[in-house]
C-alpha cells in the first residue's frame, strides 16, 4: 500500500550487504531521485557514497530505474512509483 | 605469551589474512572486505586494529576496518571524496597510521586524513593545493598516492609517492609540501631534460629503519637512496640486473640493509629477469647487490610484485614476504636467505603487510 510521494525501491543484494540490517525492498517518501538516495542515506550512513560519487552524480556502473526508464538525480518521482537499483553487468 | 605473525595481503578480489605461530605453518582466512579490490591493508601498530583501502568499480572508494584481527568488518568513506565538480576519487591506494592519526593516499593523488579511526575523513588540501599540481601527469596505473611515509619520531614530517609526478615532503604535517626529487632521472625526457622538479616515475619509497634522514627509493628509472631526507638522491642501480622494478622493503633495524625484487623492464613484460625468480639484497646502503634464490623458482617464471607487495616481520631473525602479480605469496623465515611459497592460487596480490600478535 503506498501512499502520496511514496515510492517503493528494490536494492541489489551486492548494496544492501555492505550495510548491516538494510532491507532489500522498502517503501520511501521522495519527490525525486536526489531525495529518495538522501532517504536511504538516513536510514543506513554511507549509502549515498556506494550509490553517487562526489560530482554529483549517480555512479558510471550503477543504474536507478524509475517506472522502467533509466533515471539521474534529477528525475521526479510520481507517488507510487516503482524504483529498481542495479548495480551495472560490468567486472573482470 | 606467543606471539602470532599476521600477514595482510591484499588482492584485486578480497583481504587476504594468513597467520602463523612458526613461521611454517600458515592458515589462510578470507577473502574479506566483500572481495572488493584492496590496494592496501595496514595494522595500527598501537591496537592493532586493520584497515584495508580500496576501492569497488561499482560503489567507489572506501577504507575497511576489523577491530578483531578480520573477523568482522564494516566501510566507511564519508568526507573520502573531492569536491563537487572536480574528478570523483575512484579508490584508495596507501594507508598509515601513526599517533591515532589514519591517512589515506587515493587516486587522483591526493592525501586524506581519520583522526576518528576511519569513520570520518578531511582532505589534506595542501598537498593538493601545491602550485605543480596542474602539470602532474599519471603514470600507467593512473595519477596516484601510493607511498606514505611518516617519520616515527615526528609525525608531522611526511613523504609520500605519487606516479608519475615524483616524490613530496612535508615538515609541518600537511600544510605545506616540497617536490624532492633531486638527483632522479627520468629516461623519458630529452637528453639536457632529464631531471626536473617533478615528473619522476617513483614505484615505491622505503624509510631506513634507525638512520635519520636516509630514504630509498625504487623508480621507473632507476634506484635511489637519499641521507638528508631525499633533498639530493644518489642512483645505487650498479650491480642490479636492471634499473626497473616497484617494491621496496628495508631491515627492520639496520639501515644499510634494503631489498629489491628488480624485474625484467618496462617494456619487456615486466616480469623476472631471465624468467628466474630473485629478491636482491644489499647490507651495504647499496653499493653492492646479492641475489637471493634458495627456494624460489628459478625457471619459467613470469610473474612480476606490485609496489606495495613486499614487508618484513619484526622478529629476530626478521621474516620477509612477497606476493606476485600470479597470486603467489612466498616467505622467508631467515632475512630472505631461504624461500618458501606459503599460498598459491589467490588473486593479483596488491600489498603484503605484517602484524605481529601476543596471545
Amino acid at each position: 500500500m503506498t501512499g502520496a510521494g511514496t515510492v517503493l525501491v528494490r536494492l541489489p543484494a551486492v548494496l544492501a550487504n555492505l550495510f548491516p540490517d538494510a532491507e532489500r525492498r522498502l517503501e520511501i517518501q521522495a519527490e525525486t531521485v536526489a531525495e529518495l538516495i538522501d532517504g536511504l542515506d538516513a536510514r543506513w550512513p554511507g549509502m549515498r557514497d556506494r550509490i553517487c560519487d562526489s560530482s554529483p552524480a549517480i555512479r558510471r556502473h550503477i543504474n536507478v530505474f524509475v517506472d522502467g526508464g533509466r533515471a539521474r538525480l534529477s528525475t521526479p518521482l510520481r507517488a507510487g512509483a516503482d524504483v529498481f537499483i542495479f548495480t551495472a553487468m560490468s567486472g573482470g | 605469551m606467543a606471539k602470532r605473525v599476521m600477514l595482510l595481503v591484499a588482492t584485486n578480489k578480497g583481504l587476504f589474512i594468513l597467520d602463523s605461530r612458526d613461521r611454517a605453518e600458515w592458515r589462510i582466512r578470507g577473502p574479506f572486505c566483500e572481495t572488493w579490490p584492496i590496494n592496501h591493508a595496514i595494522a595500527d601498530p598501537k591496537d592493532g586494529t586493520i584497515y584495508a583501502g580500496g576501492g569497488n568499480p561499482w560503489f567507489g572508494p572506501a577504507v575497511w576496518k576489523s577491530t578483531d584481527l578480520g573477523d568482522t568488518w564494516s566501510h566507511s568513506s564519508a568526507g573520502l571524496a573531492y569536491e563537487a565538480g572536480e574528478e570523483p576519487m575512484s579508490t584508495v591506494w596507501s594507508l598509515a597510521a601513526v599517533d591515532g592519526a589514519l591517512f589515506a593516499g587515493v587516486q587522483p593523488a591526493g592525501l586524506f586524513e581519520s583522526v576518528d579511526a576511519g569513520s570520518n575523513w578531511a582532505h589534506m588540501r595542501g598537498l593538493s593545493e601545491h602550485p605543480t599540481r596542474p602539470d602532474w601527469q599519471p603514470g600507467g596505473a593512473g595519477l596516484i598516492l601510493h607511498s606514505l611515509l611518516i617519520d616515527p619520531e615526528d609525525g608531522k614530517r611526511m613523504w609520500v609517492g605519487i606516479s608519475a609526478v615524483g616524490v613530496f615532503h612535508t615538515e609541518d604535517g600537511g600544510e605545506t609540501w616540497e617536490p624532492r626529487n633531486r638527483g632522479i632521472r627520468n629516461d623519458y625526457l630529452p637528453e639536457g631534460q632529464q631531471y626536473p622538479e617533478i615528473g619522476q616515475c617513483v614505484h615505491s619509497i622505503a624509510l631506513a629503519s634507525g638512520r635519520p634522514g636516509r630514504l630509498y627509493q625504487q623508480n621507473h628509472c632507476g634506484m635511489y637512496r637519499t641521507d638528508d631526507d631525499g633533498r639530493s638522491w644518489i642512483s645505487i642501480e650498479a650491480g642490479l640486473p636492471s634499473s626497473f622494478g616497484f617494491p621496496s622493503a628495508v631491515h627492520p633495524r639496520d639501515p644499510d640493509t634494503l631489498f629489491l625484487i628488480p624485474l625484467n623492464g618496462d617494456t619487456k613484460g615486466r616480469y623476472v629477469p631471465d624468467a628466474s625468480a630473485a629478491v636482491w639484497r644489499t647490507q651495504d646502503a647499496g653499493k653492492t647487490w646479492t641475489a637471493l634464490r634458495n627456494g624460489l623458482p628459478q625457471e619459467n617464471v613470469f610473474f612480476g610484485v606490485l609496489r606495495q607487495a613486499m614487508a618484513t616481520d619484526r622478529l629476530e631473525p626478521f621474516g620477509l614476504y612477497f606476493g606476485t602479480n600470479s597470486g603467489e605469496l612466498y616467505a622467508s623465515a631467515d632475512e630472505g636467505e631461504n624461500w618458501s611459497c606459503i599460498a598459491a592460487h589467490l588473486p593479483t596480490v596488491s600489498s603484503v603487510e605484517t602484524l605481529m600478535v601476543e596471545d
